[in-house]
C-alpha cells in the first residue's frame, strides 16, 4: 500500500515529507462497508493514507466516493468495519480495562480535530461574512482569541486570494470565490487530513481553474494529507501521489498516476478513462 | 342607546383591566417563545427517549383545551404539590405552555428549512452541538418564521378572556362585572371589543411590516 517508498516519481517531489514506514498510517479503512437500507454502497474497503499523502479517488458517479469521504469526516457511520485515525478507531473507544465501547461525543470530537472536509456545494454559513465564516471554528473549537483567529483567517484567505473580501457575505461571491472561502475555512483548522469532495463540480466551467490552482498550491505547500475526490483527471495526475479507482463500492485498481492513467490494467478503468478523452 | 358619559365613566376601569390583558398576553407569548424553542431543540435530540418525551408532551398539551390546563394549574396543582401561583402568573404559565407547543411547530418549520449541509459543515468544523445550534442553525431558522410567530401573538391576545375563568380580571371580565352592576351591557362590551380590535390592528400591522422586512432580507 505504501507505494511512495519504492516509487520513482516520489523523487520528483523532494519537498514532500516521505512517510516513515514504521509510523501507523494516518488513516486506515479496515473492511469498511456502508449500507443504506437494502442498498450496499460500500462493499468492504481497505485503504490507507500516509501522513501528507495526496490521494485521488476517481470512479463513476454513484460508485461511493462521497460516502467514503463522508465516513472519514464522521458524517456517516460505517455499517461494519473500522476507520482508524492515527491508530484510533473513530466510532469506538478503548476503555482502560481493554474493552471497546461505542465512541462518545468527546472521543469523536477529539479525533475529528484531525479531519477536515470541503463540500461540493460549499456549505458556507450564509448569515455570516467571509471573515466570520473562517474565524468561527478557530475561536469556538480551538479557543483562539479574536485577534489570533482573525490573523490566522486573514493569512489563509490571502492564500486563496480573497483577503480583499473579508466583510462580504457569501451571497455576493461567485461560486469559485465561495469555494475558496470554504477551503480557507477548512484549512484554518489545520487538520492532518482533508477530504475534498468534487469541489469544482458545482462550478461554472470558467470558475473551475481558479479553485484548482488554489488546490494545487495547497497540495504543493502543505504537509496535510488530502483525499481528493475528483473528476478532473489532469488535476489528479498532477498532484496525486496515488490514485484509487473505485466502482460499485469496491476498489478496482490503484497505483501511481503514471500507472493508473498510463497503463490501466482493468477493462473497467480503461473504459472509464476513455470517457475523459 | 349609546351613552357617552356612561362610556367615559367606565373607560378608566376597562383600560386598567386591559393592561392585564396586554401584560398577560405579552408575558405568555414571551414564555411561549422560550418554551417553544426548547421543545423544538429537544425534539431533535440524538436520544430517542428524549424525543419521545417531548413529542408526548407536545401532543398532550395540544390535544387538551387551554381552559382545562388553566383549571389544572390554578386549582389542582396547589392541592397536589406545594406550588401555587397567582391568577396572573398561572395565566402566563398556561398561555406559555399551551402556545409553546404551537410555537415549537413554527420553530420546527424554520429549523427544517435550514439545509442539511449547514449541519454537516458545522460538524466537519468540529463545532459543539450548542455552538452549532446557536451560531449556525437558529440564526438561519428563526428570522424567516418571525412573522408566523407574530401571528400567534395575535391569537394569544384574543385568547386572554379565557384567563377570566381563573379569576384574572382581564378586560372582558371587567366589562362583564361593570355590566352586572349597572345593567348596561352595550357600552362595556363594545368598548372591550374596540380595545381588542385596536390591539389586533396594531399587531397585524407590525407582523406585516416584519413580513416585508424578512422577505426583502431573504429574497435571493
Ligand atoms: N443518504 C443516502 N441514502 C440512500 N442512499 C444514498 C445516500 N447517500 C448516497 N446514497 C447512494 O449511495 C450510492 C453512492 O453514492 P455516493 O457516495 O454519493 O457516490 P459518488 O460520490 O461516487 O457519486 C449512490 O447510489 C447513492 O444514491
Ligand atoms: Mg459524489
Amino acid at each position: 500500500m505504501n507505494q511512495q517508498l519504492a516509487e520513482p516519481s516520489a523523487a520528483e517531489k523532494p519537498e514532500r515529507p516521505v512517510a516513515d514506514a514504521k509510523a501507523p498510517p494516518l488513516v486506515q479503512y479496515e473492511q469498511v462497508t456502508k449500507r443504506y437500507g437494502e442498498l450496499e454502497v460500500i462493499k468492504g474497503i481497505d485503504l490507507t493514507l500516509q501522513p501528507g499523502e495526496k490521494l485521488a479517488l476517481i470512479g463513476p458517479s454513484g460508485s461511493g466516493k462521497t460516502t467514503l469521504g463522508r465516513m472519514l469526516a464522521t458524517l456517516e457511520k460505517p455499517t461494519s468495519g473500522r476507520i482508524l485515525v492515527e491508530g484510533e478507531s473513530l466510532w469506538e473507544m478503548r476503555m482502560p480495562s481493554g474493552k471497546t465501547v461505542p465512541a462518545n461525543d468527546r472521543h469523536l470530537r477529539r479525533l475529528r480535530g484531525n479531519i477536515g472536509m470541503v463540500f461540493q456545494h460549499f456549505n458556507l454559513f450564509p448569515h455570516m461574512s467571509v471573515i466570520d465564516n473562517v474565524t468561527l471554528a478557530p475561536r469556538s473549537v480551538l479557543g483562539l482569541s479574536k485577534e489570533e483567529a482573525h490573523e490566522r483567517a486573514v493569512t489563509m484567505l490571502g492564500k486563496v486570494g480573497l483577503d480583499s473580501k473579508l466583510s462580504e457575505f457569501p451571497s455576493r461571491l461567485s461560486g469559485g470565490q465561495k469555494q475558496r472561502v470554504a477551503i480557507a475555512r477548512a484549512l484554518v483548522m489545520q487538520p492532518k487530513v482533508m477530504v475534498f469532495d468534487e469541489v469544482t463540480s458545482a462550478l461554472d466551467p470558467e470558475l473551475v481553474g481558479e479553485v484548482l490552482a488554489v488546490m494545487k498550491e495547497i497540495a504543493r505547500d502543505s504537509d496535510m494529507a488530502m483525499m481528493l475526490i475528483t473528476h478532473e483527471m489532469d488535476f489528479a495526475r498532477d498532484i496525486a501521489d496515488r490514485v484509487v479507482f473505485g466502482a460499485e463500492g469496491r476498489i478496482v485498481e490503484q497505483g501511481t498516476p503514471a500507472d493508473i492513467f498510463g497503463q490501466p490494467r482493468s477493462e473497467r478503468l480503461r473504459s472509464f478513462l476513455s470517457r475523459f478523452g | 342607546m349609546w351613552d357617552w358619559s356612561y362610556a367615559a365613566e367606565i373607560l378608566p376601569g376597562l383600560l386598567k383591566a386591559f393592561r392585564n390583558t396586554i401584560g398577560a398576553a405579552l408575558a405568555g407569548f414571551g414564555l411561549a417563545v422560550v418554551i417553544g424553542l426548547v421543545l423544538a431543540m429537544f425534539a431533535r435530540s440524538r436520544w430517542g427517549p428524549v424525543r419521545w418525551v417531548i413529542r408526548s408532551i407536545v401532543e398532550f398539551i395540544r390535544s387538551t383545551p387551554l381552559l382545562v390546563q388553566l383549571f389544572f394549574l390554578y386549582y389542582s396543582l396547589p392541592m397536589l404539590t406545594p406550588l401555587s401561583f397567582s391568577a396572573f402568573a398561572t395565566g402566563v404559565l398556561g398561555l406559555g405552555l399551551h402556545y409553546g407547543t404551537y410555537l415549537s411547530e413554527v420553530y420546527r418549520s424554520g429549523i427544517e428549512a435550514v439545509p442539511r449541509g449547514q449541519w454537516e459543515a458545522a460538524k466537519a468544523l468540529n463545532l459543539s452541538r450548542v455552538k452549532t445550534w446557536f451560531s449556525v442553525i437558529l440564526p438561519q431558522a428563526i428570522p424567516p418564521v418571525i412573522p408566523m410567530m407574530g401571528n400567534y401573538l395575535i391569537v394569544i391576545v384574543k385568547e386572554t378572556p379565557t384567563l377570566s375563568a381563573i379569576t384574572l380580571v382581564e378586560v372582558l371580565l371587567s366589562a362583564k362585572n361593570t355590566a352586572s352592576i349597572t345593567y348596561r351591557v352595550f357600552e362595556p362590551y363594545t368598548i372591550a371589543g374596540i380595545l381588542f380590535l385596536l390591539l389586533s390592528l396594531v399587531l397585524s400591522f407590525g407582523v406585516s411590516r416584519m413580513e416585508k422586512i424578512m422577505k426583502r432580507r431573504y429574497a435571493g
